[in-house]
């Protein structure tokens, strides 16, 4: 197929990782700030065969994790309500809240939930439903939120006013500064995430290769981006340079999606926003701005929200933050499998206890406690 | 939520100036037909083209040029491990 068969070439990812191995002159740390390269990392078997000097975490970029307990219970607190759709994207709908109650368990119990592929699946929900509230909560980064932008502005002008979005968008830059801000994370470079750069531009990156001395490379999807992204770092590294590169140009410019981000800044303005695991980062996340409160389930409904309680035993927030490893969490793998997940890292198939569950071959914590 | 394959466009609908049309591309790939929104596109497509997806909103249209620079790119850092191969 075109565009991807020639990126996933075995014989060229082979002398690419020839290469990598080449450029790697000295030990340095990486963290994939997104979920989808977590996997892709993993999925394709790369994790195994990069060369040992280079050791990569995970960072907070899978959108269903970073959801807060207190954003979940928020969510069940309004599928509780009568005369009301929640639509929302498959990835939520076992994650837990608080109480470890998810979305799937208050579909058992008889409240409405659809799971739809794209927020304009609920917009059309509500038209189809005109005596119905439709909800849609709204989670995910750049990426998800120029699109719930373009279904917030077509509600209103297709006048459909029983449409919702309760917004938790968030915007990658500031967690990431609030983690590298603590030097014990001590990395050297950035896996700059492809699809929300197409949304930001690779220049956005400037800002962290500057302050933190970071070596900061835009990636794709498949083998070959990643592995070509992983040679551009080694290469700035054992050169100590420290600066933006885009390993993605097919998809990402230097400028990003100058459209998409209009669309965003009609819609929403910048907020405060709560992280699972992260707590609230000062300008983090994007509100529904006063001309569109009609759409906002927020402002609309006046939810009061208890303080969130995390799964006990979890550490996602220790993960999101790329201090431990999920094999380092005693729950790993015992009590906590994909097919029976108490934190959020273990339920997106994107998270990264689910990605080392499924591929690393790790399967036990390694401080297991079974009971 | 990203790892989404380029998909073909086999048919346009709506126009890229009248944002009160519904702006929608048909695209394949692998078999699977969708329809997309081109709301947010960066570059407006054409037939033929090939988009980048996300929960239902095209957000980037592919520059053939741009992949294949990308791929020469790979090559040419491959081939250099091929000659520095033969250094004995
Ligand atoms: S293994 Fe399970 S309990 Fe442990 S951190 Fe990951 S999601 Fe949380």
């Amino acid at each position: 197929m075109k565009y991807v068969d020639e990126f996933r070439d075995p014989e060229l990812t082979a002398h690419l990782l020839h290469e990598l191995t080449a450029a790697t002159t000295r030990p340095f740390r990486v963290m994939e700030v997104c979920g989808t390269h977590t996997m892709a990392i993993f999925r394709s078997g790369l994790r195994a065969l990069l060369p040992s000097q280079i050791e990569l975490i995970s960072g907070p970029g899978c959108p269903v994790c970073v959801t807060s307990a207190s954003h979940i219970d928020a969510f069940l607190q309004m599928a509780e309500l009568p005369d009301t759709h929640l639509a929302v994207f498959g990835d939520l709908f076992r994650v837990p809240g608080s109480n470890g109650v998810t979305l799937a368990h208050a579909r058992a119990r008889g409240a409405k939930i659809e799971v739809v592929y794209s927020a304009v699946d609920g917009l059309e929900l509500a038209r189809q439903n005109p005596a119905e509230l439709v909800i849609f909560p709204g989670i995910g980064f750049e990426t998800t939120t120029p699109g719930i932008a373009a279904t917030i502005l077509a509600a209103r002008q297709q006048n459909i006013d029983n449409f919702m979005v309760f917004s938790t968008h968030k915007t990658m830059l500031p967690p990431l500064m609030a983690l590298l801000d603590d030097p014990a994370l001590g990395i050297d470079g950035l896996l700059c995430p492809g699809h929300v750069s197409s949304i930001i531009g690779a220049a956005a990156y400037q800002p962290l290769a500057e302050q933190y001395d970071l070596a900061c490379v835009v990636a794709g999807f498949e083998p070959t981006d990643i592995l070509q992204a992983l040679i551009l770092m080694a290469r700035q590294i054992s050169e100590g340079r420290a600066e933006v590169e885009n390993a993605y140009t097919r998809a990402v410019t230097w400028e990003g999606n100058a459209r998409a981000r209009a669309m965003v800044a009609t819609i929403f303005a910048p907020a405060d926003m709560s992280w699972r695991g992260l707590g609230l980062i000062a300008g983090s996340g994007l509100a529904i701005r006063e001309e569109y409160a009609g759409f906002d389930a927020q402002s609309r409904l006046a939810l009061t929200v208890p303080e969130s309680k995390e799964p006990p035993g979890c550490l996602c927030g220790e993960i999101l933050k790329g201090i431990i490893a999920p094999p380092a969490c005693p729950l790993f793998g015992s009590r906590c499998t994909p097919s029976s997940p108490i934190g959020p890292c273990m339920v997106s198939s994107e998270g990264t206890c689910s990605a080392w569950f499924s591929y690393s071959g790790e399967t036990r914590s390694a401080t297991a406690i079974t009971n | 939520m990203c790892l989404a394959i380029p998909m073909q466009i086999i048919e346009i609908r709506g126009d890229a100036d009248d944002f009160l049309t519904e702006q929608i591309a048909v695209v394949v790939a692998d078999g699977i037909r969708r329809e997309t929104r081109l709301d947010i596109v960066d570059r407006w497509p054409q037939v033929g083209d090939y988009l980048i997806i996300h929960a239902g909103f095209a957000i980037h249209t592919l520059d053939p040029g741009e992949a294949e620079i990308n791929l020469k790119l790979m090559r040419e850092m491959a081939d250099g491990l091929a000659r520095t191969d033969q250094v004995p």
